[in-house]
């Protein structure tokens, strides 16, 4: 073989790709007709070639399709929603507005655990008690987180108390509006209320929220 | 053919599971032949192509329906067995001298797997045999072997599925040739 031409190796395969041009091929012929050797080469490759293209075709096993629906994935309804979401990118985008501004809210209102209230001159604080004296005049909003209000003395001013309680003595006067907020939704909506007035102060303090 | 599989797959698409069954019953076959033929056996086969038909189902957004289905889903199958064959083998070097011996490696301490002894393959059935010298080939040229002469498909079809350019396919079918012509020469 160390004899022949390279080439003619790869007219064999050429051949067999069925690429190869017309003049290749007599050469190849022409060289295989004198090379003992090269045909012998040129045999084994039609056999091998021949033996693997007699392999009879394998059948997938009975219960192969029952199998593979076994095992997708039962997300219908959520692939469904990537598609949409997929399919409409302006939507995706504001539902994600929608779900990070909500997740900030309630986040805040979970992790807002600790007692807190408003700084007002007169007010006295034990632990997680707030205290409005008998006889003496807070002016100003109190605002009380996670902590207990008793009202003896007046408010000139809104008093609210988040998830707290709230014990109002028979002398006690308020001004302005009280709330207590308890549940979430109350939670939200006094938050919303409160970005609204943080953002428009003077609109707001013409027309009061009324409840 | 392909005007059918691209309406199942506008099915599948809009949420409709079922669409998918039919899918699967036009290609389960093909798509378990070639498994079967790159890893050698039925069980693993089974296994890797119902895989292959999972993820085409979880992925079928990124089908682009301008292109053949089978040739998309015979590339996951094909990638699924791939990762197979490698898992499957050692990580440690074979031809590593064992200590404590002399010029004794570690393919001298295992009978091959993928060789048997002459008598016995002299024995063996057609088809026995068909699968046996296929099982012997290296993964490079058993994959494009088995796509050009048990699924017959042309080399370009086969460079799509294994992402190869037209000219690496054809090197690898002629060296694939060359093996096999050699493997049942030797015996």
């Amino acid at each position: 073989m160390n004899t022949c031409p390279e080439q003619i190796v790869h007219y064999m395969h050429a051949y067999l790709d069925g690429d190869i041009s017309r003049d290749e091929e007599r050469e190849l012929k022409r060289h295989l007709e004198s090379c003992q050797q090269c045909k012998e080469i040129m045999n084994g490759l039609t056999e091998s070639i021949a033996f693997i293209g007699s392999a009879v075709q394998i059948q997938a096993p009975n219960n192969f399709v029952n199998g593979v629906m076994a095992r997708l994935p039962k997300e219908k309804s959520q692939a469904g929603f990537q598609r949409w979401l997929r399919k409409h990118p302006f939507f995706a985008a504001a539902a994600m507005f929608v779900i990070l501004m909500s997740a900030s809210l309630f986040s805040s209102y979970g992790n807002d655990q600790q007692f807190s209230v408003t700084k007002q001159p007169n007010l006295i604080v034990e632990g997680q008690t707030v205290l409005v004296p008998e006889g003496e005049t807070v002016k100003g909003d109190i605002v009380v987180k996670n902590g207990t209000l008793r009202i003896e003395g007046q408010v000139d001013g809104n008093v609210t108390v988040i998830r707290g309680s709230k014990y109002m003595a028979s002398t006690a006067i308020v001004t302005g509006q009280i709330k207590e907020v308890d549940k979430l939704f109350d939670w939200l909506w006094y938050k919303m209320k409160k970005t609204v007035t943080d953002i428009f102060p003077a609109s707001v303090k013409e027309e009061p929220v009324v409840e | 053919m392909d005007e059918l599989v691209n309406k199942r797959v506008n099915e599948v698409l809009k949420g409709h599971q079922d669409a998918f069954e039919e899918i699967v019953t036009l290609f389960q076959h093909r798509l378990y032949q070639v498994c079967y033929r790159m890893l050698g056996n039925a069980q693993e086969a089974e296994d890797i192509a119902q895989e292959a038909f999972v993820r085409a189902y979880t992925n079928i957004h990124t089908y682009d329906q301008n292109r053949k289905f089978s040739t998309w889903l015979f590339r996951i199958a094909t990638n699924l067995c791939i990762d197979r064959i490698r898992k499957k083998k050692p990580d440690y070097y074979l031809d590593a001298e064992v200590p404590g011996t002399e010029g004794l490696n570690m393919y001298s301490q295992i009978a091959s797997p993928g060789e048997l002894p002459e008598e016995q393959v002299e024995k063996m059935e057609m088809q026995e045999r068909i699968h046996y010298e296929i099982g012997r080939l290296p993964d490079k040229y058993r994959s494009v072997i088995i796509l050009r002469y048990i699924e017959e498909l042309p080399l370009q079809e086969i460079g799509d599925i294994l992402n190869l350019p037209l000219g690496t396919v054809k090197t690898r079918v002629h060296r694939g040739r060359e093996a096999l012509r050699k493997q049942m020469s030797n015996v």
